[in-house]
């Protein structure tokens, strides 16, 4: 019996924001990467348009990550000490159609690096790689604060996405991301009226909604994903039953969530029952971001080669066999 | 909710004066007005001091289309008024309206489809108002009945119960309630549920009050639209508070400021 789909008609609509100048646009990246622009709910793909597949950032440090499992630092192991290698072997090696910049050594535990060193790395990153930019605080609100715009400038007309602003502490970062082009992450703790309210405040400011985009905080596979998963689809119906202060797309930090699983990183030796540490972490993040695609993600921020591997098939599977994609 | 706006009729003086003065500036800023302050949709009446109502519409109609392109209600009880409004109108266009009668719905049903326009249905007749809930029903699903025979989709038909002035007909207030959440099983697909506000505060000496209470009681009983002045602040922000309880939008500290710029 041929089965008669109950095809919903939204009034709203996902904003669309762009990441990336190219040289026409004044900066100087190969491409601009569109994500967002939905009218329906994640993959459902006859009820309306879905124009922009959800994309896949890799993540590098500034300094050598001191507490990525082996399994994870071994593809990068010859060039985790150098941002500028790590972002040219993520984009030659990998394809990285974004590169994402934690400069997690600018945290006062974690080195302390000042804004100036931070600012150079920033200059010197856009040189060596023409993919667009994600640049990232260490969430130390202080540092971020001194750190950041000075990024921000360093990248001025490139189009970055910056981040994040968070409820107590986004009016710097929103006056940098103003005066140098460059859109915002808007993080709140799994919280959909602090996100809202957040994005109110950082539109106030004269940051138009389509240049934000929300981090809704994820916990990985058994740590809370269901909790992000249903802010996200709450969030999403907002948005396309027409509340506009809600309607940006989604960045996940799955890698850096999925990684944090003991089921991702223990050792065989310490859990034995659970598998072959070789594979469980790649597991743990492949299942994490399929699962916050199912949820709305627009920007997923990745590690391991191989996840990312596996998520760029399911990705393509998914839209080429149902979408317009 | 979806909000008409009030202020362009004929029986406000500003707007008389407008219409007297053909100054087009007049009604343009009581449109952008209204729009601001939170209207999805401008009623537009000629006001009974009109003598030409067919061509005052017009005018007023291409006077707002030069400022917005919102959609435009065009709000009289005779039929060949609307049809000449419809002449002039680019913007989305909701009828207001038709009554239970069938020589109104004979000449109205046919033009809003042929208009894609949304259409206004009191539940009224010529024989009179209705006393009661089991009357309002019974009109409503004659109008219902007769858009479903034209093929008028019903989702874009909205019903009426017919607001009356609390201190003529306080008997009535909860037929009017319960009227406009069981209009909606009429049908399936559902028609719409729309009120007049102001009326049920008519003839008495805090009508601000009358209005805003009503609305919220109307909200909880599912109404879709009203017909009001959006310039009421305090009546706007009863209405985002009332649809934040109703879990019709998401809370935030700044959600009235949310809800004024939506």
């Amino acid at each position: 019996m041929a089965t008669e789909l109950a095809l919903e008609k939204w009034p709203g609509q996902v904003s669309t924001v762009q990441i990336g100048a190219t040289k026409k646009e004044g900066g100087s990246r190969a491409q601009t990467i569109s994500v967002g622009g939905q009218a329906s709910l994640p993959c459902l793909f006859k009820e309306g348009v879905l124009p922009n597949r959800p994309v896949i950032a890799f993540e590098i440090w500034d300094i050598q990550p001191s507490d990525w499992p082996d399994e994870l630092i071994n593809p990068y192991k010859d060039v985790s000490g150098d941002p500028l290698a790590w972002a040219e072997k993520c984009v030659n090696s990998y394809q990285a159609q974004i590169v994402a910049l934690r400069l997690q050594g600018t945290h006062t535990d974690f080195g302390d690096k000042n804004a100036e060193v931070s600012a150079k790395l920033v200059n010197r990153l856009i040189e060596a790689v023409a993919a667009p930019l994600i640049i990232l605080g260490s969430g130390d609100d202080a540092k971020d604060n001194l750190v950041l715009p000075a990024c921000s400038q360093a990248a001025r007309s490139q189009r970055c996405l910056i981040g994040s602003a968070v409820q107590d502490n986004y009016k710097t970062l929103t006056a940098a991301a103003l005066a140098d082009g460059h859109n915002i992450i808007a993080e709140s703790p799994i919280d959909i009226n602090i996100a809202k309210q957040l994005n109110i405040l950082i539109s106030d400011m004269g940051l138009p909604l389509e240049r934000i985009v929300i981090n809704p905080t994820i916990g990985a596979l058994g740590y809370g994903l269901e909790y992000a998963y249903s802010i996200m689809e709450r969030a999403r119906l907002a948005a396309l039953a027409g509340d506009k202060t809600l309607a940006c797309p989604f960045i996940a930090f799955v890698g850096q969530e999925s990684w944090r699983a003991k089921e991702a990183r223990s050792a065989t030796s310490e859990f034995p029952g659970l598998g072959s540490e070789s594979e469980r972490g790649i597991i743990w993040e492949t299942l994490t971001a399929a699962a916050l695609i199912q949820a709305g993600a627009d920007i997923l921020v990745m590690r391991h080669p191989k996840a990312i591997d596996n998520i760029r098939k399911y990705i393509d599977n998914l839209w080429t066999n149902e979408g317009q994609g | 909710m979806f909000i008409i706006g009030e202020l362009i009729n004929g029986m406000y003086a500003n707007i008389a004066e407008a219409l007297k003065k053909k100054d087009k500036s007049i009604v343009q800023e009581c449109a952008l007005e209204q729009i601001q302050a939170g209207a999805d949709a401008l009623d537009v009446n000629c006001g009974p001091a009109s003598k030409n109502a067919a061509s005052d519409i017009q005018w007023l109609v291409e006077a707002i289309q030069e400022v917005t392109d919102k959609p435009i209600a065009l709000d009289s009880s005779k039929p060949q008024v609307i049809e000449s409004g419809l002449k002039a109108i680019k913007n989305p266009v909701i009828i207001n309206s038709t009554t239970s009668d069938p020589e109104k719905l004979e000449v109205l049903v046919p033009l809003a489809k042929q208009y894609k326009a949304k259409l206004i249905g009191l539940t009224i007749s010529a024989k009179g108002i209705p006393q009661n809930k089991d009357q309002r029903l019974e009109l409503a699903a004659n109008i219902v009945a007769f858009c479903a025979d034209c093929a008028f989709p019903i989702e874009d038909l909205y019903l009426d119960p017919i607001v009356l002035p609390v201190n003529v007909a306080q008997s009535q207030m909860n037929d009017i309630l319960e009227a406009i959440k069981e209009f909606k099983i009429i049908s399936q697909p559902s028609p719409k549920t729309i009120v007049g506000l102001s009326n049920v505060s008519q003839g008495t000496c805090v009508r601000a009050l009358i209005n805003r209470t009503f609305l919220t009681m109307a909200a909880a009983f599912g109404l879709d639209a009203a017909i009001l002045d959006p310039k009421d602040k305090d009546l706007m922000d009863a209405l985002s508070t009332a649809e934040l309880i109703l879990n019709k939008q998401i809370y935030c500290d700044s959600y009235l400021d949310a809800y004024r710029r939506k």
